[in-house]
């Protein structure tokens, strides 16, 4: 394996990562609060959707973008309706709020596209593009020197293979969701909004108690969970991808529980966990068929390989993860 | 004291839920500019018109009481099962295997031991989340999923490289063996001088089906293992009490669970298929979890939400074969009815519970809480 | 600053807190029925009542948790509508809750500014707070150090966190509901001596109990209560406890059991070195010895929390130990095989648990399920095949219902829908009645009204009488009095001091508890 494909591989890495960090603090900012989540997948899908289509209708995948946090954020507000309001199980409301999305996604498709559940393939301005760093490889010097972006990488120099290949060349989004991490640090931390968000869900009547309002304080972490999925769904469709089909998030919101428990519900630790599983993802896609001597590891088992590494980590690695001490329990205030 | 009488707990908090998934699936239809009417009359028609609707929806009832029965064992145990998709597939592989490499004599032997391989198979698939919930803490409702898209690589391994016979193109097994097929509604019914469409997939695995309710019930409601079941679902401090270890009830009930979601493959894959294909499931064992909530876990309950939703099932491919809406309005439906019996059931119960307390007051006394 | 003087001239100023017709229904239950009250700035006021007599429930108006169905809040002479714990405080009202409202992981000073931190970020709000707190520390004698986090301190400086939230909250009106049950008698009298000053200093406050001895100590005017109705207020100094304790229960109560003097048998249970570790591997039991004669009943005494749970959850076989135990001479494995509550059972032992609510009964099941409950593997029970026997289940609750006068007697009746004493009669009627050799029981009268009490306690001592032995685990002391033929005190998962009753006072149990030896005493 030489240079160029280890940083092809994390650059890869880095891509497939983002949707899962988003993802993973979405989930984060509800569980803190007190509201499992595993509703992730459906909004994700949700917001997928509907970043898609608007961009394919309008042109413009900021209007996507905006059309898919919205998206998200009813499903959350159904899931906050569900779980906080009328104090329903917080576990088969995530549940039914994933069948809900991949139903429904279809259904609209079907309704507006008649591509048999797909949209039209994004072009131009309804796709995010790369953001080229200054000095770094991109589509422009391709197009002065005759060649293509990748043979211009492969003939330079280590370091700018990394600038340019790695770090460089990457969506909007994708930075924002590496920011968004000490960003939710620094919230959760440092501010009075994440000190009674924390406790909230640790114990929800020392905050109820002190006068603050567990109901407000759970919708926003819940809102707070519907924008980031649904950044991570705009992303799926509008950036990694450039169109919606069918069930694409392909459960990566319930890797990104796992990796937020395998984090232990802490933000800097969620980015380790889902560059990881990240990582997995970018192997498994870019080696289909791994040759151990005559044997060929079937391309299934990569295919599967993320999956299994969750089980595995969830059953081995994490330990002992203590969630939120009031997490998946309505609040209900007692004499 | 409890607020509703027995019967609006039973019968109206389920009927209420259904009537606002149903109001609200209209939405959808209209939504996408259909005529819900219509499309009723369509479902009930192509579902129900006919020996020939009956038939596919009494088919698809048979997958969903295995795998609601599934969920609902479960969730007596307070173990959430969403496994139930792959576990089913895994019971597909059981049937295939116990189909294909055993020349049976007679369809019966062969039904006894394809039930028992799907069996098998299934609870094998459960056993492991079950035994890393009950060992290890691991979080059941993201293992179950996870082995979802395990057991679709597996299918898609077996079916691809090694039970593809020589020279097939498509991913699926050799055809049964003739003795192999089940007597449909049609073979059985027609000794009684009943007549019922001959190309409707309905068979003797109905049946099966409906005294895997009767066994469940006894099992629930009748027999030791699950008193200590529900006891160990109510509350696991008492179960630790009682003496009854969380370990070996979470173990049994999920092998019970799974077993039960791997049996629909007698159902799909040897009476209708009559050989193993990729997606043969088609989503049942999600479907369970929609009929166990708006079935209370009852098997009575789930016996009727299974109807209820062969219906919808065989309805909606009316509807996506006439109409321009897809197949994908049930999983709509599907997920409806979850929030409406499931997580909303307090919006539903809540306004009765005040109803029937107002209607109440004048009669009762004061009493200590 | 002067004694206060409850005198003539503070009549004449508006009372702190007046309540005027408070009622509040849950459904069918009366839980206030037309409550007034009057509570004079500066002073201590006690509200004694039983279980379920409606204290909490009056309080939890007065705090916003609930709203009144009907009647008038005045603080200071002004009339407030008080819909949530904003407004109370806004009001001036601190309450400290019998379980307390603290964020385990959080630090002291963290707990203290949430909900009232003064501004978007936490580094400015925490350095005020922190000037604040020692500020108030110093005034009113409370050391706490801000920045230990609660879950590794005791219950004694958690409850001063309370009292410093309401305090750092300007609360002048202070509500403290059963604050003294966690604690030791000495640091009961360290709580008390803390209220004192801030009454001197000018604050108000309200203590709720169900303790006489509080009651008598502290309080200078004391309002009692029962079933949802405020039955007299009187001023401390003019009444004594058995006048109280009649206008409690509505009629004369023995407040001592009657039994004879215990014949020891055979020692029945023997416990030698007997650990437990908990899930995160902290010892709660290190070492314990002792020995439970037949026909005699040892109590362990203690405050809440200091391995009694263990002790009672090791013997009832739902944990594992290490050490030492048997019973009538037999070795009882303490982890793997035949260390599960049904080998207990077998091996002649009845357990009546701590909380009947979590784990001695199943509160979604009926009457006649849960009298099977933990037996449920019996031949009477449970014949060939695995197949309950329902008829016999239900038989055998209306026999029990009849024999402990459990109300109403329908066994058709799910647990939850029987008051606290009718639960507990279930369970201690189904442990009992199997004729047990060895009877764990723990806390069997907590939550249960006085007519229960008196019935369990009656049951108990027959069982005594009928030559069984018994371990009682209590954090009332006046029960382990009452009770116990022999007392051991329990601190930090070991045995302090064994005493028998008639040799010791509450004084000696006091500082045992608090994990000094008697002889340093």
């Amino acid at each position: 394996m030489d240079f160029l494909t280890i940083v092809q591989v994390l650059d890869s890495t880095i891509r497939l990562s983002t949707p899962l960090l988003l993802a993973c603090l979405a989930g984060l900012f509800s569980e803190r609060a007190g509201i499992f989540d595993i509703g992730l997948e459906g909004k994700m899908l949700a917001a997928a959707f509907f970043s898609a289509a608007v961009a394919a209708v309008t042109g413009s995948v900021w209007l996507g973008l905006a059309a898919g946090t919205l998206a998200s954020l009813v499903l959350s507000a159904l899931h906050g309706l569900a779980s906080i309001t009328f104090r329903g199980n917080q576990l088969i409301s995530g549940v039914a709020i994933n069948f809900l999305a991949s139903g429904i996604t279809v259904l609209i498709a079907q309704d507006w596209f008649s591509q048999g559940g797909r949209t039209p393939s994004l072009m131009g301005g309804a796709r995010f593009e790369g953001l080229e760093f200054p000095f770094a490889i991109g589509p422009s010097d391709a197009e002065a020197a005759g060649s293509t972006v990748s043979q211009l990488i492969a003939d330079a120099g280590p370091v700018q293979q990394v600038y340019s290949e790695l770090l460089s060349g990457h969506s909007v989004l994708v930075y924002l969701a590496f920011l968004a991490v000490p960003a939710s640090w620094w919230v959760l931390y440092r501010t009075r909004f994440g000190l009674r968000l924390r406790a909230v869900g640790e114990n929800p009547a020392a905050v109820d108690t002190a006068g603050v309002s567990v109901v407000g304080l759970r919708f926003a972490a819940v809102a707070i969970c519907g924008v980031l999925c649904g950044i991570a769904g705009a992303y799926l469709a509008t950036a990694l991808q450039a169109g919606f089909v069918k069930e694409m998030t392909a459960g990566r919101g319930y890797i990104a529980l796992a990796a937020l428990i395998f984090a232990k519900w802490r933000p800097w630790h969620a980015m380790f966990a889902c560059v990881l599983f990240g990582f997995l993802q970018a192997i498994a896609l870019r080696y289909q068929a791994v040759r151990l001597g005559d044997f060929t590891i079937p391309v299934q088992v990569m295919d599967a390989l993320p999956y299994i590494l969750v089980v595995v980590i969830l059953a081995g690695l994490v330990g002992k993860a203590t969630p939120p001490r009031a997490g998946g329990e309505p609040y209900v205030k007692e004499r | 004291m409890d607020v509703m009488p027995k019967w609006a707990e039973v019968v109206l908090v389920p009927l209420i839920s259904l009537l606002l998934a149903a109001i609200l699936s209209a939405l959808v239809i209209l939504g996408i500019g259909e005529d819900p009417v219509a499309a009723v009359t369509l479902m009930v028609d192509g579902a129900l018109g006919s020996t020939y609707g009956w038939g596919y929806t009494l088919y698809y009832a048979t997958n969903f009481m295995f795998t609601g029965l599934a969920v609902a064992v479960a969730f007596h145990a307070r173990l959430f099962n969403i496994g139930g998709e792959g576990q089913a597939m895994l019971g597909g592989l059981g049937v295939a295997i116990a189909c294909l490499y055993v020349p049976w004599p007679h369809w019966s032997l062969a039904l006894i031991a394809a039930t028992i391989s799907a069996g098998i198979f299934g609870a094998a698939w459960a056993a492991l989340p079950a035994w890393l919930q009950a060992k290890r803490g691991s979080h059941i409702v993201i293992t179950t999923i996870m082995f979802n898209f395990i057991a679709a690589a597996v299918l898609n391994y077996m079916l691809v490289t090694a039970m593809r016979p020589e020279g097939a193109m498509d991913p699926a097994t050799e055809r049964f063996a003739p003795a192999m097929h089940l007597p449909t509604l049609h073979e059985l019914l027609a000794p009684l001088g009943i007549e019922f469409s001959k190309a409707a997939p309905a068979n003797i695995s109905l049946l099966v089906a409906l005294a895997a309710c009767v066994l469940v019930w006894v099992l629930i409601w009748r027999t030791r293992l699950g008193y200590e079941i529900r006891a160990y679902g109510h509350s696991e401090n008492g179960a630790r009490y009682a003496g009854i270890s969380p370990v070996r009830i979470t173990m049994i009930a999920m092998l019970i669970s799974g077993g039960l979601a791997g049996m629909m493959a007698i159902n799909n894959v040897m009476g209708e298929a009559e050989r193993l294909v990729l997606n043969a499931t088609e989503g049942a064992g999600f479907i369970g979890i929609a009929v166990a909530l708006m079935g209370r876990s009852h098997p009575f309950g789930v016996f009727l939400a299974s109807i209820l939703f062969g219906f919808l099932y065989q309805g909606g491919a009316e509807l996506a074969l006439w109409t321009n809406i897809p197949r994908e309005l049930i999983v709509v439906i599907q997920a409806l009815v979850i929030l409406f019996t499931g997580a909303l059931d307090n919006m539903v119960r809540l306004p009765l519970e005040r109803l029937f307390l107002a209607l109440r007051r004048p009669t009762t006394t004061p009493q200590g809480k | 600053m002067a004694g206060a003087e409850p005198t003539e001239q503070r009549v004449t100023a508006a009372p702190a807190i007046e309540l005027r017709g408070i009622s509040k229904a849950f459904g069918p239950v009366q839980a206030n029925k037309n409550i007034s009250i009057r509570v004079m700035p500066g002073t201590i006021h006690g509200i004694i009542g039983e279980n379920g007599a409606g204290k909490s429930t009056l309080m939890s108006i007065l705090y916003g948790f609930y709203k009144a169905d009907a009647g008038d809040i005045l603080i200071h002479g002004k009339k407030v509508d008080i819909p949530d714990s904003q407004a109370a405080i806004a009001a001036g009202i601190g309450m400290v809750f019998q379980h307390f409202k603290l964020v385990e992981n959080f630090t002291v000073l963290e707990n203290i500014i949430l909900g009232a931190e003064g501004g978007g970020l936490l580094r400015p709000s925490l350095a005020k707070a922190r000037r604040s707190l020692l500020e108030l520390e110093r005034d009113y004698g409370l050391n706490v150090d801000p920045d230990s986090v609660i879950e590794e301190i005791g219950v004694g400086k958690q409850q001063r966190v309370e009292i410093l939230k309401a305090l750092y909250r300007e609360a002048d009106i202070l509500i403290l509901d059963e604050p003294t049950g966690v604690l030791t008698p000495a640091e009961a009298d360290q709580l008390f001596r803390i209220l004192r000053r801030l009454r001197d200093e000018g604050k108000t406050v309200i203590l709720i109990t169900h303790k006489l001895r509080e009651i008598m100590e502290i309080t200078d005017s004391v309002s009692v209560m029962r079933r949802g109705e405020m039955t007299a207020t009187v001023r401390t100094a003019e009444t004594g406890p058995e006048e109280l304790a009649e206008l409690m229960v509505g009629r004369k109560v023995l407040l001592r059991v009657d039994k004879a003097p215990a014949r020891p048998g055979k020692p029945v249970l023997e416990v030698r070195d007997l650990r437990v570790r908990d899930g995160a591997g902290v010892e709660r039991l290190r070492g314990i010895d002792l020995e439970v004669r037949a026909g005699e009943i040892l109590g362990i005494a203690g405050v809440a929390g200091n391995g009694q749970s263990e002790l009672l959850e090791v013997l009832g076989g739902m944990r594992e130990g290490a050490g030492a135990v048997s019973i009538n001479g037999r070795a009882l494995p303490l982890s793997g095989h035949g260390a599960d509550g049904q080998a207990r059972r077998a091996d002649g032992i009845a357990h009546v648990p701590e909380d009947r609510q979590r784990e001695g009964l199943i509160m979604a099941y009926h009457a006649w399920e849960n009298i099977a409950f933990g037996y449920h593997r019996d031949a009477r029970f449970c014949g060939a095949g695995g197949m309950m026997n329902h008829a016999e289940m239900r038989r055998d609750t209306e026999d029990k219902m009849a024999r402990f006068d459990v109300r109403p007697p329908d066994p058709w009746l799910t647990a939850k829908n029987f008051s606290g004493g009718n639960q507990q009669k279930i369970v201690v009627a189904r442990e009992i009645e199997r004729n047990p050799d060895l009877l764990l029981i723990g806390q069997p009268t907590r939550g249960v009204d006085i007519g229960a009490i008196e019935f369990i306690h009656q049951q108990i001592v027959a069982l005594r009488d009928a030559g069984k032995a018994i371990l009682l685990v209590s954090v009332e002391l006046d029960e382990i009095f009452s009770l116990s033929d022999r007392i051991a005190v329990m601190f930090d998962g070991q045995i302090m001091g064994e005493r028998l009753p008639a040799e010791t006072d509450e004084t000696e149990l006091g500082l045992l508890m608090a994990g000094m030896s008697g002889e340093a005493a």
